[in-house]
């Protein structure tokens, strides 16, 4: 095996690009290892760690591209590496509209956009907030996809919106829609009359998707990003949203989605709510029920149950917490039985593996005390993932998190973490597993088909010992979206997995099982 | 303009960094523009502080 670095001078493309072709180039018949990336410190210690050094990064700067591979060269030559990546990016290149005229910078592309009013920012972290400064200068509304912006730039860029009447949704902003227009990692979903600002992406696109499947739609629908219900950020562009959807005459009813913001952000949140003209429905994941009612909105159990309470306030119907499932109990506890009878005694353990993080958070919530899962997100410090004990217990991991995500695009743009994952964690003692297939703009063409091979493989590698898996899947996506609801679904119930239609029920029905299996006698599911 | 005059108006949109979200506007029907994008001053450290520090001045 030799190392080598090739590299091209002034030469940018995007990290997601990128992430994609090193994964091709990865398939190729003697290449035991390949990064390709721009030249930032965060690829060059990457490339490190992998083994990939060679005496040019010292050349490098971040407007470079370089590719650094360990290859057999009785196989392959770096020049074929080479090769192989030029076409690639060739091909990628030609899907684009490459022929369009491209402005070097911000403001010219301003000035060859008359009336330009968003800007999307989704360059790398260091670069993000000197760009959204000038957006805002220039009085353009901002969404920033972009992580890695420090919290005193995020508040700073956020003062400024405020005080100019501007959004800056983000950083780490990963869904709205504005004006009926899905940005980033949105679902397409109809145009209707309730408003949502998110403080979560995937949670925002489950309630926003849940609303559409009940026949309603969304008038504005806002992201703040993470961290914006924090002390430190105040939440300032959750009020900021919050308040032009009250101001907005075509939403009729506002939805708040975050995980528990702090205290004090709350408190001014409740605030609003109390002299809001407009229903107000909030999920603040696992937040404090009784001061939402106390100020006269109203609180939720689920996400789906956000969207149900949403829709049925909005039609002037009696609501109450959505606990059950769509499908009639018994119809649920006959799969139960049929899907609990194919497990051994020895199979006791969840594999939820997740590719959204709020997703993942609500399943644990859900799931409650009945088990001790360990995570990646946990809900204590003492089940992270690292004290599983001899690898053995339940695990529910948020595949996006950055620890799954260096140097590799996120789950949802490529499933290849996610069937890693099922290939290493999912063995002969699993019991169930829980996952979530997300559709929409920005998401991977067939998510759908990603889990399905994986299950299939499972499936088979687990008949060698005469044995079966439990697997159920919800997924978060409409019948617009151009993965399309309906196919996803017959896909995944094509490989033998179950889909429920929402997370809340698939972890209703997962919890379901696993309590079955414990009845059973199967063993200590705890 | 506010919050509340953007959602009266069409959008219009200007996309700096991952082409797909500019493909997935265009596939829309959406108005948009790509941003050829590459850091400012070669993405080098002292020089991007140099170079805020000049439009400090500029603007002040």
């Amino acid at each position: 095996m030799t190392i080598h670095t090739s590299i091209k001078k002034n030469a940018y493309y995007d990290s997601v690009t990128l992430m994609l072709l090193s994964r091709q180039l990865q398939e190729l018949a003697g290449v035991e290892d390949v990064l390709v990336g721009m030249g930032t410190e965060l690829n060059l210690d990457l490339a490190r760690d992998l083994g990939l050094e060679t005496g040019e990064f010292d050349t490098l700067t971040p407007n470079d591209l370089f590719i650094a591979a360990k290859i057999d060269e009785a196989q392959i030559s770096m020049k074929a590496v080479e090769d192989a990546f030029n076409a690639y990016l060739n091909k990628s290149a030609e899907s684009d509209s490459d022929e369009d005229y491209q402005p070097p910078s911000l403001s010219s592309a301003i000035q060859a956009l008359p009336g330009a009013n968003m800007v999307l920012v989704s360059v790398p972290g260091q670069y993000a907030a000197a760009e959204v400064e000038d957006a805002l200068d220039a009085g353009l509304h901002v969404m920033l996809f972009s992580d890695n912006v420090p919290v005193e730039d995020e508040l700073r860029l956020k003062q400024k919106a405020v005080e100019k009447g501007l959004l800056m949704m983000g950083p780490d902003c990963g869904t709205a829609i504005i004006n009926g227009i899905p940005l980033c990692f949105a679902n397409a979903v109809r145009r209707g009359k309730i408003g949502v600002v998110g403080a979560s992406g995937t949670g925002t696109q489950e309630v926003t998707v849940q609303i559409h499947k009940l026949g309603e739609g969304l008038s504005q629908v806002i992201g703040t990003g993470g961290r914006d219900l924090k002390e430190q950020i105040g939440g300032l562009m959750m009020i900021q949203g919050f308040e032009s959807l009250i101001a907005d005459p075509e939403t009729e009813l506002i939805v708040l989605i975050s995980k528990p913001p702090d205290p004090s952000v709350a408190e001014k949140i409740y605030q609003i709510a109390k002299s809001s003209p407009k229903p107000v429905v909030i999920d603040f994941i696992g937040g404090d029920r009784k001061a939402i009612e106390a100020v006269g909105a109203i609180p939720c159990i689920s996400l789906e149950d956000a969207a149900q309470k949403a829709v049925k306030l909005l039609r002037g119907q009696e609501y109450e917490d959505f606990t059950g499932f769509s499908l009639p109990e018994e119809q649920i506890e006959q799969i139960v039985e049929k899907e609990a009878a194919k497990l051994k005694g020895d199979q006791t353990e969840l594999r939820a593996l997740f590719t959204g993080g709020t997703l993942a958070d609500e399943a644990m919530k859900l799931l409650g005390d009945h088990y001790e899962i360990y995570s990646n997100i946990p809900l204590s410090p003492e089940m992270a993932i690292e004290n599983l004990p001899e690898g053995r217990g339940h695990i529910c991991l948020d595949l996006g998190e950055d620890e799954f995500t260096r140097g590799r695009p996120h789950p949802m743009i490529d499933p290849q973490t996610r069937t890693e994952f099922f290939e290493s964690h999912v063995d002969e003692k699993t019991a169930v597993i829980l996952v979530d297939v997300v559709l929409g703009f920005g998401s991977y063409k067939d998510p759908a088909g990603a889990v399905a091979d994986s299950v299939r493989e499972i499936r088979q590698r687990l008949s060698n010992q005469g044995k079966d898996v439990v697997a159920i899947a919800s997924v978060c996506g409409t019948e617009l979206d151009r993965q399309d609801l309906n196919k996803s679904i017959t896909t995944l119930e094509a490989a033998g997995i179950i889909v429920l239609p929402s997370n809340a029920q698939a972890v209703r029905l997962t919890d379901k099982v696993m309590q079955r299996i414990m009845e059973k006698g199967a063993g200590d599911v705890r | 303009m506010s919050v509340n005059d953007l959602f009266k108006q069409e959008l219009k949109v200007v996309n700096l960094g991952l082409k797909s979200f500019y493909s997935d506007l265009k596939s829309q029907g959406v108005t948009t523009v790509q941003v050829n994008w590459k850091p400012k001053a070669g993405g080098k450290k002292n020089m991007l502080n140099l170079l805020s520090k000049i439009n400090k001045v500029k603007q002040s």
